[in-house]
This record gives structure tokens, C-alpha cells and sequence, in this order.
């Protein structure tokens, strides 16, 4: 593996990931030592109104894929409207190719719950969820362990450090349903239903959790405000672009010869990452990545000097999303991972919507009859149209997102596709698996 | 719920979990109880092993809704299991990344040793197999938890092979990055909200490399980001919502008729915009 340059190492911004090195950081005392809880002091100090102008300055912008800006949507919250307010964390973390939410909940709990406590104060919520994915259960011991030792310190329940502010916080533990990420999903699921999304409007904003005005956060989201109220929102904007503030988590798997966790400024290229990651693997050349998750439109080898910001990735016809970048070469086939992609959104889809639900159905069969050597021409068309007719006419964005490599992988890896057709690759499905398939 | 009267179907859940149940209805406002189910749902599998009739009964019952109501939810969610189970849940990741870089070499090697396939228990009630969609540990491909804990990281054919033997031969087995390993319906009890019961469990388990690959890269270069001083002011324009009780009260005439926490004009209160979040 190649060392990567000084000038790319200097991009490293260890912000949110820091205590991950101290591997007591999850413990409240150990958390304490490391400039844990100093933040709420600063925050309970001043008015709330005051704390939402300091986010909204900072430029923070939604860790969880769409990118809204955080202050903004806390000040969408009506204030004064005798409604009791609610913070729903989402901590559902499972966009094939993330995994940044899940190691900082391990490792480092209390910066989650220390900034649910200064976003409840800001909104003026007294209730607070985590919303946390099922399968994340050593994250959410560490997490439940956190709060009761916070409960106990005095930093949640009645009357926070003497401020007059109260906040209760559970950690609810999902049940394995991709969906709930989606926040009207995650709401309808916290309150004891199926998950499956809400037509908006109204937003949670207005009418969330119980129908009273809501914020739902991601836990990188979240996790940085403490961050932005000790070093204020010039510090904050020091790291990132001018419209894509702050540090960012990126999560780098597959073909690379160091997978993992590198925190940087918003902004930084794919080959700087790749440098930082030790390269390629030998043998691998880069073929196609995922730049945040498999729902965003894969890029290609030519893609690699694309700035990773919200409005990079969009000018390059992709999303930011979960910077979760999964990283294939030309050893890897585009049109077998869209495949099982395709079974992922298939088994995900929750049945709400006909475009989704029917069209991923098919569109897996068509994928399986083509990887068994069967397909025709005419299925690439088939595949256009059915992905065209899921994308923007699905309830809510899975459908979009299950289109969304379908899409991608036609417009770059055509003759991937036709080398299955032609018989010049050789089939990777069995007959076994098109049964029922006709 | 406190003179709740169980059915026949009910009264045997509800003999040993309605006090833990209560527990889990108090995390939630009063009104607000069927917010409880879904930790309901896990809490009657650390009896069943599964979500039985008499399980989905109980939380019924507990809740005042409907069996329907309940069954619907029940069998949305993919933890709720629908059979019974073995002792250990094995989940080998198998969605693209993980299933590229050997999940699926791993799944169909552990299918061929163990003679069942996907939600399917050993016959000896040890071991329920099952190919999961991604577990969010991607920079660890191929990844096979147990009982949802992360056990074996870039796991093989071998690697996985033996973790399932010491799990059926009763050896110890330290998982790569979870606590200590329990049984499936133990882990039952810590999803329906509840704290780790043992001791020290909670300590268990390190970082990987593959998590602290950047900040490790960033401390053997002394890299930080420059500037970060915790005590930056934050500009005060308003004063304390505690603080402003008094001032308005001594301001008394004047905004007598608004609430003492509004401190913005009701018309500063936007509704939330149709570009609004996504």
C-alpha cells in the first residue's frame, strides 16, 4: 500500500470520531473528561431561540441524506402553539453501504444523548426518542447505558442543571425494516404501527409524532451540535465548503486495501479517499462507486475528482446522501449487484404504493432471467420503462431509491447487460432461481 | 391496564411479563400506549422464542386493541419471527457489498454444513440461519452476527463454519465486536428496552480497525483541526426563557395576554414550507 500525501492526510478533520480512540469514551466519566456535558452548560445559558440561529450560522446541514439545513428545520417548530414538541432521532441506520452512526453510538453514546438534549431545549421538546434500528443491539446497550448514567448525573429528567428545563429520553429499538428510515415511516412506527410513510403535507414539522410538531434528526446531525456550541459556527464553517459546512463521516468499503471510517471535510474527492484508504486493492481497477448508499446513482472511474459535497455530487447527476461509498472495480458485475440490490428494496418495499411494490417485484425477475442467461434485448427496455414508471411516482423515496442503480448501471454499463444476453459472460444464476418466474 | 382481565390465551404470558410490560407502557405519554407494541413484541419473544398467537393475545390484551391490529404489525417487521427459534440467530449478511466480497460463498457454505436453509432452525433447536440485508459494517466485509451482536468480521467459509460448531458444542466464542454472546430470547429482553442484565457486559468489545482507520491516520500524523475553542461565546439576543417569567411580569400590562415562552410574535412562527424537508 502507498502512504498517502501530507497535503491529503491534512484533509482529516477528527471532529465527531475523536473519542472513538479512547476506548472509555462511553463511559460518563471518561466522556466528562473529554469535554463531555461542558456544551449543555453553554446552551441551558442561553435563550433557544438564540441556539437555532447559532445552527442555522453554522451551516449545519442534515447528516441522514437529504441535506436540509438543521436550524432551518428546527425553526420550522411553531412555538407558543401549546402543543407539546417532540425530538425523534433517526438512528435506523441501514442504507446498504453506511455505517458511521452505528460506531459513534458505540463509542462515543453520550455525544448523541448531550445533543439531544441542546436540540429538545432548542425546540422547546420535553420528550425525546431514539429511534434505533433493531439489529443495532451493542449500540443500543451502549446507548441505554448512556442515558441512565446521564439520568443519574441530573443531565435529563426534571429541571436539567438547574435550568428549569425537563427532558425524558428513551432509546425505542426497531424491529428490521429498512422503511422505517424514512422519517413519516419511522414516526408511524414509534407509534405502534406497520412502518410505512405518511403523504406530506403536512411535515413533522406541523404534525409529527402523536400529530404534534416534531423534529426528526439523524444521529450525525445531532451528534455534531455539541461540537458547534463550544467552538461556535466559525470554527464549524472552517472545515467543509462554503454551502456544505463542517466535518463529514465518509464510509469506505469494498475494493479498497484499508476499508473504513474517515472523517473530512465536506468536499474531498474520491481519489483523495482512496489515497487516505491505502489505495485500491492489487489487481482492482476502480470501476463504479455508490457516493452515500446503493439508493443514490452510482458514478464511474471518471467521476473520482468530484467534490463530496451536497452540491458536487449533485452536479456530477448523483446525491450525496449517507457518504457511504462502496467502491467496485472491474472485477466486480454492475449489472449482478443491481440485482441484489434489487432484492434488498424488493424484501424492503412495504406494499404502501403499486409502483414500488409491483415494480420491484418484476424488475428482480427480469434481473434474475438475464443473470441466468436468458434475457433478451428487449428486458433492457423493460427495465427502463418499469424503473422510470417507480422513480417519482412512488409514495415515498425507497422506490426512487430501488430505480435509482437500475437507472445508473443502463446509462454506464450497457454492454455489461448485453454481454449476459449475447452469451459473451457467462451466467451467473442458476435455472433454480427463475422457478415461477414465467 | 391495571385490572387488565387476560384470556385463556393471554394468562400464561401475562403471568410471568406484565410487569415488565407495565414498565415498557410508562416509557410513553399517558394516551400514547400502543407506542409500546413494538417493545411488546420482542419482550413476549424472550418467552416464545417467536411471536406465537398467544404472544400476539398478550400484547392484544395489554394494549386494548385488536388481535388483527397487533398481527398486522407483527408480521411487518422482519425480528418478529413467526416460528419458533433456535438458541442462536445467525444472520450472514448477504446484500451487495458483504455478498461480493464472499457473504454468499459464506451463507451457502454454512446452508450446506447445517442442512437448513434461510429462517430455518437445526434439528437439535441450536441454530436458526438466515441471510440478512445489509447490517451496516460494510468496512468489515463479509460480516455474521449472532443474536444480532457483530461476531465474525470478514468472515469465510471456515471462519463461520467453526463459530457455528462452538455454538452447538457450547464453547466459548468471543465475538469480534458485540458483548459477550447470550441466548436469542435473552437478547429478546435487552430489545424490548431493557439494560444489559449481566455484568460488564456493556464493556465488551473494542473498535475495530477498519472504524478508527481515519482518526488513527490523523494522530500518527498530528493532524487536527485548528481553531476549536469550547468557550466561543454564543450571542445572546434574547434573555433566558426563565428569566423573561420575570420580565414580563414586571412588564405587566404590555404582553400580559401572551404566553411568558413566546417570546416571537405569533406571525414568526412559519409553517413548515412545501420545499421543506424531504
Amino acid at each position: 500500500m502507498t502512504q498517502p500525501r501530507q497535503e491529503v492526510l491534512q484533509k482529516l478533520t477528527p471532529v465527531l470520531t475523536k473519542r472513538w480512540l479512547s476506548p472509555d469514551a462511553w463511559q460518563i466519566g471518561v466522556y466528562e473528561q473529554l469535554d463531555g456535558y461542558r456544551a449543555i452548560r453553554k446552551a441551558l445559558d442561553v435563550h433557544p431561540d438564540d441556539l437555532i440561529q447559532l445552527i442555522k450560522d453554522s451551516g449545519l446541514r442534515g447528516r441522514g441524506g437529504a441535506g436540509f439545513p438543521t436550524g432551518l428545520k428546527w425553526g420550522f417548530i411553531p412555538q407558543g402553539d401549546g402543543k407539546p414538541h417532540y425530538l425523534v432521532i433517526n438512528a435506523d441506520e441501514g442504507e446498504p453501504g453506511t455505517c458511521k452512526d452505528l460506531p459513534l453510538m458505540t463509542y462515543d453514546p453520550h455525544s448523541l444523548v448531550e445533543g439531544a438534549i441542546i436540540a429538545s431545549y432548542a425546540i422547546r421538546a420535553n420528550r425525546a426518542f431514539i429511534y434505533i434500528r433493531g439489529e443495532a443491539v451493542h449500540a443500543a446497550r451502549r446507548l441505554r447505558n448512556a442515558v441512565q448514567e446521564a439520568y443519574a448525573k441530573g443531565y435529563l429528567g426534571k429541571n436539567i442543571l438547574g435550568s428549569g428545563f425537563d427532558l425524558d429520553l428513551v432509546v425505542h429499538s426497531g424491529a428490521g425494516a429498512y422503511i422505517c428510515g424514512e422519517e413519516t415511516a419511522l414516526l408511524d412506527s414509534l407509534e405502534g404501527f406497520r412502518g410505512q410513510p405518511r403523504l406530506r403535507p403536512p411535515f413533522p414539522a406541523i404534525a409529527g409524532l402523536y400529530a404534534s410538531p416534531t423534529v426528526v434528526n439523524n444521529v450525525g446531525t445531532i451528534a455534531s451540535v455539541p461540537y458547534i456550541v463550544l467552538g461556535g459556527a466559525d470554527w464549524w464553517k472552517s472545515m467543509g465548503t462554503e454551502k456544505s459546512s463542517g466535518p463529514m463521516i465518509y464510509s469506505l468499503s469494498g475494493r479498497v486495501v484499508n476499508p473504513g471510517q474517515y472523517e473530512c471535510g465536506l468536499g474531498i474527492t474520491l481519489r483523495e479517499l482512496i489515497e487516505l484508504a491505502g489505495g485500491m486493492q492489487p489487481g482492482h481497477n476502480l470501476k463504479f462507486w455508490t457516493p452515500g448508499g446503493s439508493s443514490t446513482p452510482l458514478l464511474t472511474a471518471e467521476h473520482i475528482d468530484t467534490p463530496m459535497d451536497f452540491e458536487g455530487v449533485a452536479a456530477a447527476g448523483s446525491i450525496l446522501g449517507t457518504t457511504a461509498m462502496q467502491i467496485f472495480s472491474d472485477q466486480d458485475c454492475p449489472v449482478y449487484n443491481t440485482w441484489r440490490w434489487l432484492e434488498f428494496y424488493h424484501h424492503e418495499s412495504c406494499g404502501k404504493c403499486t409502483p414500488c411494490r409491483e415494480g420491484n417485484y418484476w424488475m428482480v425477475r427480469t434481473y434474475r432471467r438475464i443473470l441466468a442467461g436468458h434475457g433478451t434485448v428487449k428486458d433492457l427496455d423493460t427495465l427502463q420503462d418499469t424503473a422510470d414508471n417507480i422513480f417519482g411516482r412512488s409514495f415515498c423515496g425507497l422506490g426512487d431509491g430501488a430505480a435509482t442503480p437500475v437507472v445508473s448501471t443502463l446509462k454506464w454499463f450497457r454492454d455489461d447487460y448485453l454481454g449476459y444476453i449475447e452469451g459473451r459472460t457467462a451466467p451467473r444464476l442458476s435455472e433454480k432461481s427463475l422457478v415461477g418466474a414465467h | 391496564m391495571t385490572t387488565v382481565e387476560f384470556s385463556p390465551a393471554a394468562e400464561p404470558l401475562a403471568a410471568k411479563l406484565l410487569e415488565p410490560a407495565r414498565e415498557i407502557l410508562a416509557r410513553y405519554p399517558a394516551g400514547r400506549e400502543r407506542s409500546a407494541l413494538l417493545p411488546l413484541l420482542h419482550l413476549v419473544q424472550t418467552e416464545e422464542g417467536y411471536v406465537s398467537p398467544n404472544g400476539v393475545a398478550f400484547c392484544a390484551e395489554v394494549l386494548g386493541i385488536n388481535k388483527a391490529q397487533v398481527g398486522a404489525v407483527a408480521t411487518f417487521y422482519t425480528m418478529y419471527k413467526r416460528r419458533p427459534t433456535g438458541e442462536y440467530l445467525v444472520s450472514v449478511c448477504t446484500n451487495t457489498l458483504c455478498n461480493v466480497l464472499g457473504g454468499q460463498e459464506v451463507y451457502d457454505q454454512l446452508v450446506e454444513h447445517l442442512g437448513v436453509g434461510h429462517d430455518e432452525t437445526t434439528a437439535d433447536g441450536k441454530i436458526t440461519l438466515e441471510h440478512a440485508e445489509c447490517l451496516a459494517a460494510c468496512d468489515y466485509a463479509p460480516v455474521v452476527t449472532v443474536n444480532y451482536d457483530f461476531t465474525v468480521d470478514q468472515a469465510t467459509p471456515e471462519s463461520a463454519v467453526e463459530l457455528v460448531e462452538n455454538l452447538r458444542q457450547g464453547r466459548e466464542h468471543t465475538p469480534a465486536r458485540g458483548a459477550r454472546i447470550c441466548s436469542l430470547k435473552e437478547m429478546q429482553y435487552q430489545l424490548a428496552g431493557f439494560a444489559d442484565p449481566r455484568d460488564g457486559a456493556v464493556a465488551d468489545g473494542v473498535a475495530g480497525a477498519p472504524t478508527l482507520r481515519g482518526v488513527r491516520l490523523a494522530q500518527e500524523h498530528g493532524v487536527a483541526v485548528a481553531g476549536f475553542d469550547p468557550d466561543t461565546p454564543i450571542t445572546k439576543t434574547k434573555p433566558l426563557p426563565k428569566d423573561e417569567v420575570a420580565t414580563k411580569a414586571e412588564a405587566a400590562g404590555v404582553a400580559a395576554n401572551k404566553p411568558a415562552s413566546d417570546a416571537k410574535p405569533a406571525g414568526d412562527a412559519r409553517p413548515s414550507g412545501g420545499e421543506g424537508a424531504k
